[in-house]
């Protein structure tokens, strides 16, 4: 099963360490020089992605001749993908240029985020504990699983608007083409890479709906000659069934707004994401009922895979919103969407932080990670290779690196054949005084 | 196995790195694979204390004892102890002054939930010398 979407391209990797120390689940390391990481404990989160100097670190989406494995092919844009443009007035222009670069049907996962929006305000599942946690991110939805299992029951047990619109896509285009199912290919159009990941390995759904997930970065220029060709002389193909609210899912707050929320907080940014989930999980929540985080700033349009910055996006979402109905997709017209909507099975906790799943075993290994950890030094320097001292430490009792990876550590080894071992030093940790004292110094005086 | 042990150190009147302790405390939890609802009362009681030891006392120290089959959280601080426990175990009952009240805590509920979220507690406390809590949750 895919665990994440994240690649590296070896050749423009400097081992340099600027991911390991942004990546909030210590889950990369550096190797021969090369960034590597440890696919049990990506979360999908993107931040290696957009703070490699070198662009090394690249999501992994789907090329785009995966279409033509189909007869009929239907695009599902996520709401981000609209605040891409200057000057965009209405959501058609985007999907009559998605019917220009190859596809032939159009099914706005804003429509499909309008549709769970609906089910959510009918509290469908009442009795359930609060505050309900949004199911709309599969970051957010990842870390639970590793760092907050408590949360789970929590969490909103609605599939991501994505596999909705596939879906629903899916049995429109059966009905309009008789093609069968398999004939039918269904491609997402996704800001982040944890969207491309949850295409291919779905958590709410036994199986995958959704035959491929395109970047937007890899659909944007494509798209920019046929909708600017549209504008000028083309008739433009009234096909967006998406109001305001459904666009604004695009950006954080965007959900709790749709959902008709009035006590919500709204959290971007998977550091903040994290903390907030600390705090929940210890009891200690403003009592809000929803809770609505997504690991990119700003929301969707804060993803990895997007061309325009944030809040660029988030401005130019909420204009095209303001000139729409405020939704225009509802239970009343997709009747079966409310069923399809519901996880198909449980959420379940993914113990990747574990060191062993004998508890004695881990207790001798936390012990062990202790020690080690108390020997070296404490700058956190990264030179290992690991985020930390501490990761180090880990991985060394987890058989993944040594203790001689530690550049101090060998330096304490060498000391032994070498006349001088702190001229090899940095001056904070030399620890011997100078030789030869500067003739101002006195005793006891440093500088 | 002997128990393992970890040490935090809070310090007085930061209210704002309060519970920094209790989340470190759940990672290393987290690592041995004690069961996440184990985690989660610990984790609360860990976080009341260090309100506690933040608002009431100078700060303190807290010591965990992981063991095979039971967590022990010992809170210790030197402040100006608790003369009443029975009162200060009462729900609602507070000395909290008006700034913390202002932040939202200090609503008297502190020691009532350490006493509830744990299967064990204990005080031991002398005015004017400080006071110890010492919590112990059964690992399922």
């Amino acid at each position: 099963m895919k665990k994440h979407s994240v690649a590296l391209q070896v050749d423009r990797c400097r081992g340099c360490t600027a991911c390991i120390k942004t990546c909030p689940t210590d889950a990369i390391r550096v190797r021969g020089r090369k960034a590597a990481i440890l696919p049990d404990r990506c979360i999908d989160c993107g931040r290696c992605i957009q703070i490699c100097p070198h662009k090394a670190i690249r999501p992994a989406g789907d090329p785009l001749d995966k279409m033509e494995g189909f007869r009929y092919k239907v695009a599902l844009p996520e709401p981000a993908l609209f605040g891409q443009f200057h000057n965009l007035t209405d959501p058609n222009i985007v999907l009559g240029g998605l019917l220009n670069i190859g596809f032939d049907d159009v099914f706005e996962v804003a429509a499909a985020a309008e549709l769970i929006a609906d089910l959510a305000r009918r509290d469908f599942s009442p009795g359930r504990p609060l505050p309900r946690i949004t199911s709309a991110c599969p970051t957010v939805l990842r870390i639970i699983r590793m760092r907050f299992p408590r949360l789970i029951p929590y969490i909103e047990p609605v599939i991501l608007p994505m596999e909705l619109a596939a879906e629903l896509a899916r049995e429109e285009a059966v009905k309009k083409t008789g093609l069968s199912p398999e004939e039918i290919g269904i491609f997402a159009i996704v800001p982040c890479s944890a969207k491309i990941t949850t295409a291919h390995a779905p958590m709410g759904l036994k199986q995958p709906v959704i035959d491929g997930a395109f970047a937007v970065n890899d659909i944007y220029l494509k798209l920019l000659g046929p909708m600017r060709d549209l504008t000028r002389e083309g008739e433009i193909p009234d096909l967006s069934r998406t109001g305001g609210m459904g666009l604004s899912w695009g950006y954080c707050g965007g959900e709790s707004i749709a959902r008709g929320e009035k006590n919500y907080i709204a959290v971007d940014g998977i550091d903040n994401v994290i903390r907030v989930l600390e705090e929940i999980e210890d009891d200690r929540m403003p009592d809000a009922d929803f809770i609505e985080l997504t690991a990119c700033v700003q929301g969707c349009v804060g993803g990895c895979l997007n061309v325009e910055n944030p809040y660029g996006a988030k401005m130019r979402l909420a204009h095209l919103g303001e000139g729409l109905p405020p939704g225009r997709s509802s239970l009343a017209s997709f009747p079966g969407a409310g069923r399809l909507a519901v996880f198909q099975r449980e959420l379940d906790y993914i113990p990747a932080f574990r060191l062993d799943t004998d508890r004695g075993a881990a207790m001798e290994k936390l012990l062990k990670i202790d020690q080690l950890a108390e020997s070296l030094p404490g700058l956190d320097c990264s030179s290992c290779g690991a985020p930390s001292c501490r990761a180090l430490a880990e991985d060394v009792v987890l058989g993944r690196a040594s203790m001689d990876d530690c550049i101090f550590k060998v330096r304490e080894r060498m000391r032994s054949v070498s006349e001088d071992p702190d001229s090899y030093l940095p001056a904070p940790f030399r620890r011997s005084q100078p030789k030869k004292p500067l003739s101002e110094r006195k005793e006891g005086g440093s500088r | 196995m002997s128990p393992i042990k970890l040490k935090y150190t809070i310090d007085a009147g930061d209210l704002s790195r309060a519970g920094e302790a209790s989340s470190k405390m759940k990672m290393s939890l987290r690592k041995l694979g004690i069961p996440p609802e184990t985690i989660r009362r610990a984790a609360i009681c860990m976080y009341e204390g260090e309100i506690n030891m933040v608002i009431h006392a100078n700060g303190g120290e807290v010591t965990v004892l992981v063991g095979m089959d039971e967590i022990t959280i010992c809170l210790a601080d030197q402040g100006p102890g608790i003369p009443d426990i029975e009162k200060a175990m009462s729900e609602g009952w507070t000395t909290a002054g008006d700034t913390a009240r202002g932040l939202g805590f200090g609503a008297g509920m502190g020691l009532p939930n350490m006493a509830r979220y744990s299967d064990h507690m204990h005080i031991d406390t002398t005015v004017g010398v400080g006071t110890t809590v010492t919590m112990k949750f059964k690992v399922a």
